[in-house]
């Protein structure tokens, strides 16, 4: 379903992604985790067709991201960083857009884009430009141009971000609904969240995956405490970080 | 095509969401109005025809086109929803296309304003309305050269300022490429074949020709050309700033 093999992405002479293979299949809830700066957003970016990487491949359902482009990203929907919106256009008009450019057409257009509109609740703002709109409602636009074509590979950037606690809770309840045909991956680096909707978790820090196992098992170690875990695989065992702090 | 139909609809949409297009129309037509009345002595000449009107369009293009393809890409890349828009199925030729093909129309509905004057040329003489319509046609091929620089200038920076003001100095260069002011910078050192070839790139020598009201396929081949070349090469832009 989703494959990376040795993905690599250098500026100049830092990697900020390295050599970073793995391979995950529907029913997959991958939890993409690491400190800022790990380079979740980058292989993202990569694995979703935006930034060629230097070296290595990643493909989507068979299909090659680099050479096979827009078949890749038809199995796609994708929630990029900050999720990026047309500010001047109302929620309306950019589902709209989004179902055309998907090529959804006819009644099972009409009915696609009513039940994405029902499932994030945005009927109140439907028709109010963007730009208008809060965090949270900003964040579901994007969810559901990402879910709107019915996708086999959901990759979502920080999905919950800046969401409040009600909000996260839908938007995991929402993860967790449709995983089950699915295959979603998630980046985050709030660890209740991996603990809340997914099936395996991927730790990686400069670029290289430090820990690939699930969450289950990652709580068995340090007593339970996934933060525990977290800091000691990317600051191994802390000594970067001898405050405590963080 | 159905593709480049959804994006090119989203784009024009987009102008007219905001202000912006309401008052880059006023603006165009008010100085459309004052350049044709005032410098162009429109009235004066006495003549039945809109030399007075035309002879301004490539100056009043040189800053009010750069203004409409500034935001096009930069826009993109500065909120981030180039990376949206690049993540969806979309080639790179469809996007770009889609985007400057809705730049252009709008280009082109605030060039259809300007009835009135044709209006009023008629009500006052009889004008020959086929060179008038001749230089309605470069005029709106003029403004798709500059947009296609525009465009392309536009992918390179997130800052829509640079982009504008890049773009007037391209477009600058094309419009005088004709004339000393640019042609002295190669003649000193350059073959006669790139000064000639230089000089056959002005924009205004191929507007003054298509104004006359002799549509010429020489003419239309160089819009063509320089219309695609730019948009082509806005593609790769394009292409080689996602790698980044």
């Amino acid at each position: 379903m989703l494959e990376t093999k040795g993905l690599t992405k250098r500026y100049g002479r830092h990697k900020v992604v390295d050599d970073l293979s793995f391979r995950c299949g529907p029913g997959e809830v991958l939890g993409f985790l690491g400190p800022n700066g790990a380079g979740k957003s980058t292989t993202m970016k990569m694995v979703t067709g935006f930034v060629a990487p230097s070296s290595g491949s990643a493909s989507i359902c068979g299909h090659d991201i680099q050479t096979d482009t827009l078949a890749a990203q038809r199995r796609i929907g994708y929630l990029p960083e900050g999720a990026p919106l047309y500010a001047e256009m109302t929620p309306q008009q950019f589902l709209e857009f989004v179902a055309d450019v998907r090529g959804l057409s006819g009644a099972g257009r009409r009915s696609r884009l009513d039940e994405v509109v029902a499932l994030l609740h945005l009927e109140p703002v439907l028709n109010q430009s963007i730009d208008t709109l809060s965090k949270g409602f900003k964040r579901r636009v994007g969810l559901a141009q990402a879910i709107l074509h019915d996708p086999d590979v959901l990759i979502l950037d920080e999905p919950t971000d800046g969401l409040d606690p009600n909000q996260k809770h839908e938007v995991r309840q929402l993860i967790r609904s449709m995983s089950e045909e699915k295959l979603i991956v998630i980046s985050t680096h709030i660890l209740e969240e991996v603990d809340a909707v997914c099936t395996r978790a991927i730790i990686i820090a400069d670029g290289r995956i430090l820990v690939d196992d699930t969450p289950d098992n990652l709580a068995k170690q340090d007593g339970g405490d996934l933060d525990a875990v977290f800091r000691r695989v990317t600051q191994g065992n802390g000594h970067k970080d001898p405050e405590g702090t963080s | 095509m159905s593709m480049i139909n959804a994006l090119f609809r989203r784009e024009l949409q987009s102008y007219f969401a905001t202000p912006v297009a309401y008052v880059f129309i006023v603006i165009f037509l008010m100085l459309m109005g004052t350049f044709t009345f005032y410098l162009g002595g429109f009235y004066e000449r006495g003549q039945a025809d809109l030399r007075a009107f035309f002879n301004f369009h490539p100056w009043l293009y040189l800053f009010l086109v750069p203004a409409i393809a500034m935001r096009l890409w930069a826009e993109e890349r500065k909120t981030g929803t180039v990376e949206l828009l690049m993540t969806l199925p979309v080639t790179p030729l469809q996007a770009v296309l889609g985007k400057y093909l809705a730049a252009w129309a709008f280009a082109g509905i605030a060039l259809l304003l300007t009835f009135p004057i044709w209006i009023t040329v008629n009500y006052l003489g009889d004008p020959d309305n086929g060179t008038i319509l001749a230089a309605y046609i470069g005029s709106f091929l003029m403004a798709g050269g500059f947009l296609a620089i525009g465009s392309c200038v536009s992918a390179f920076t997130r800052n829509q300022v640079i982009a504008f003001v890049i773009s007037v100095v391209v477009c600058f260069g094309f419009l005088l490429s004709g004339f000393p002011l640019v042609l002295d910078m190669f003649s000193g050192w350059a073959p006669q074949v790139v000064v000639d070839g230089i000089a056959s790139l002005s924009f205004l020598t191929h507007f003054a020709d298509i104004s006359r009201g002799v549509i010429d396929l020489r003419d239309l081949t160089y819009f063509a050309l320089v219309i695609g070349t730019f948009l082509y090469a806005n593609t790769i832009v394009l292409r080689w700033k996602q790698a980044d």
